[in-house]
């Protein structure tokens, strides 16, 4: 049985292997392998141990980018959970048989480029765009809002390309949801407010934090919707890395600089994990 | 009330999610540069697309990356999912875990990380090294496309046909694919419109003269608004919206 069995099973387990060690493992233990080299001049990197890279992270420039990279992430996610929450409680309120409709809704325009989508945005919101037309014939403004090229375009960008992301994990935790708990803390005299703050966002708070997750984690390296919503003015980690990769070419500091955020993402990563572990310790939630 | 006011505001998203998109087809058929005013019905961008030397080779390169990316994806994808569904071997968690990582890296970082690969190993960068990259990243959705079905069927039914002598092979071909066949469907179409759409790991493996859809759009984009690129995105659009959308029939398929 062993023996005859052996066959599949070992070309099965070999080809695993293979493409996983070849191209998941090696090539992620040569950008940290990098990230320790010193700049080369003629080659790309030059085979010397040197923690110049990582130093040079700290200065205040770079430092400032993984800054502002981090606060666009963290604002665009905080929109997005405005945005989404309220919308997946409709969904999950709404009658069974339309909630498969209404969130495949949801999903359909995510399945094209997120390029195509941040593109559309540029159409929406440039100065000659649909958006001044529309609020210059209301009488709402006088002159056309500057949008595209600035911080609130990329934000814009940012939150429209992911919102699903946020409304696909809160929907899914709020489909579990026990609804007699909101009722008993009705009827109990807890104001809407309440409600929301002491029963409802405790009790989804595993969908917030994934969906937080899966919108503030792309949103660091999405280079391209900086560079056609933001006119390329904003700087962001994922512009950074790209630019010394493709025109600085400085492997070293661009690896130094990925070995970085793949740390912080894995920290958040194990943060969730941990946050999921207490929430399902604490009981049937 | 409070009723009418959620559905308005559902009814506020709907349109703000379909609103951008809607505009830049509408726009791809409007006889005009100008996205501002509607002058009448045209063809005419699509037609330019047509005339485009440069854009259909680079929809050529693309149409044959992403047949061959999805097809092999597909094949490694699957054995990878048949050897963790069936069998226990030393560092599967290490295995596990790297499918993980595929999935989970930031795709920036997988970009940079295949380019220092393909440099080191001397490949030249070029169609080679952007059809390995994409066989890579369409891999662990196939994987798991395909892991999740699998695991939805009863473990007894292969037990009963080895019970019945048949060998490994026999179990794998006539029993463990036959139920993973819509999976391996899905996860084909699903690598196909991830390879055509991707940007980001494409502009690190492409190099500076293999020309691929998603490239040159962006590269188009950056420059302006044009009615041919809402033409060649509304192109994108329809062929990305048809692809998923059987993938997604094919995975509900019991």
């Amino acid at each position: 049985m062993q023996a005859e069995s052996g066959t599949f099973r070992g070309v099965a387990v070999a080809g695993t292997w293979f493409w996983l060690l070849l191209f998941a493992l090696l090539p992620n233990l040569m950008v940290v392998a990098v990230s320790f080299m010193a700049r080369g001049d003629d080659e790309f990197v030059r085979f010397a141990f040197s923690l110049e890279s990582y130093a040079r992270l700290l200065d205040p420039l770079y430092a400032g980018v993984f800054w502002s990279s981090f606060r666009l992430a963290a604002i665009a996610t905080l929109i997005c959970l405005m945005v989404a929450y309220p919308f997946a409680l409709g969904v999950a309120r709404a009658p069974p048989r339309w909630r498969p409709a209404l969130l495949a809704l949801v999903v359909i325009p995510f399945w094209t480029s997120s390029l195509v989508r941040t593109y559309a945005i540029v159409i929406l919101i440039k100065t000659e765009g649909l958006l001044n037309e529309a609020l210059l014939g209301l009488g709402l403004i006088g002159e056309p809002l500057e949008i595209l090229y600035t911080e609130t375009a990329v934000l814009i960008g940012f939150v429209y390309t992911e919102l699903p992301f946020m409304i696909l994990p809160l929907y899914a935790a709020m489909e579990k949801l026990d609804w007699r708990l909101v009722e008993a803390a009705r009827d109990l005299g807890a104001g809407s407010w309440a409600v929301l703050r002491r029963v409802l966002v405790p009790l989804t708070l595993p969908g917030i934090i994934a969906g937080a997750m899966l919108v503030f984690l792309p949103a660091l390296g999405m280079f391209y919707v900086a560079d056609v919503l933001g006119g390329a003015k904003e700087l962001l980690i994922g512009n950074l890395i790209r630019d010394q990769f493709l025109s600085a070419r400085d492997w070293p500091f661009g690896a130094a600089a990925s070995v970085v955020v793949t740390l912080l993402m894995a920290g958040l990563i194990g943060v969730y994990a941990l946050s999921r572990r207490r929430l399902d310790a604490r009981g049937p939630a | 009330m409070i009723q009418v006011a959620s559905r308005a505001y559902q009814g506020l998203v709907y349109v703000l999610l379909y609103l951008p998109i809607a505009v830049l087809i509408a726009f791809s058929f409007n006889d005009s540069r100008s996205s501002l005013s509607w002058r009448g019905f045209t063809t005419d961008w699509y037609v330019k697309l047509l005339e485009d030397g440069d854009l259909l080779a680079a929809a050529g390169n693309s149409a044959v990356v992403a047949l061959l990316a999805a097809t092999c994806a597909t094949l490694v994808g699957t054995l990878t999912a048949l050897a963790l569904y069936r069998y226990r071997f030393r560092g599967k968690g290490l295995a596990e875990g790297l499918v993980f990582v595929l999935i989970m890296a930031p795709e920036i970082v997988m970009g940079i990380s295949l380019l220092i690969l393909f440099v080191a190993l001397g490949i030249g960068l070029g169609f080679t090294t952007v059809l390995l990259a994409h066989v890579t990243f369409c891999l662990p959705f196939v994987t798991v496309t395909v892991l999740a079905r699998l695991n939805g069927f009863d473990r007894f039914l292969v037990e009963a046909a080895q019970d019945l002598g048949a060998s490994e092979w026999q179990t794998v071909l006539r029993v463990v694919l036959p139920m993973a066949a819509p999976a391996l469907a899905a996860g084909w179409l699903l690598s196909f419109t991830l390879s055509l759409d991707d940007v980001i790991i494409t502009t690190f493996v492409a190099g500076p003269d293999y020309e691929l859809l998603p490239l040159k759009l962006y590269s188009m984009v950056r420059r302006g608004v044009t009615p041919e690129i809402n033409a060649l995105s509304t192109v994108l659009f329809v062929l990305t919206l048809v692809v998923a959308g059987l993938a997604q029939r094919l995975m509900q398929r019991r």
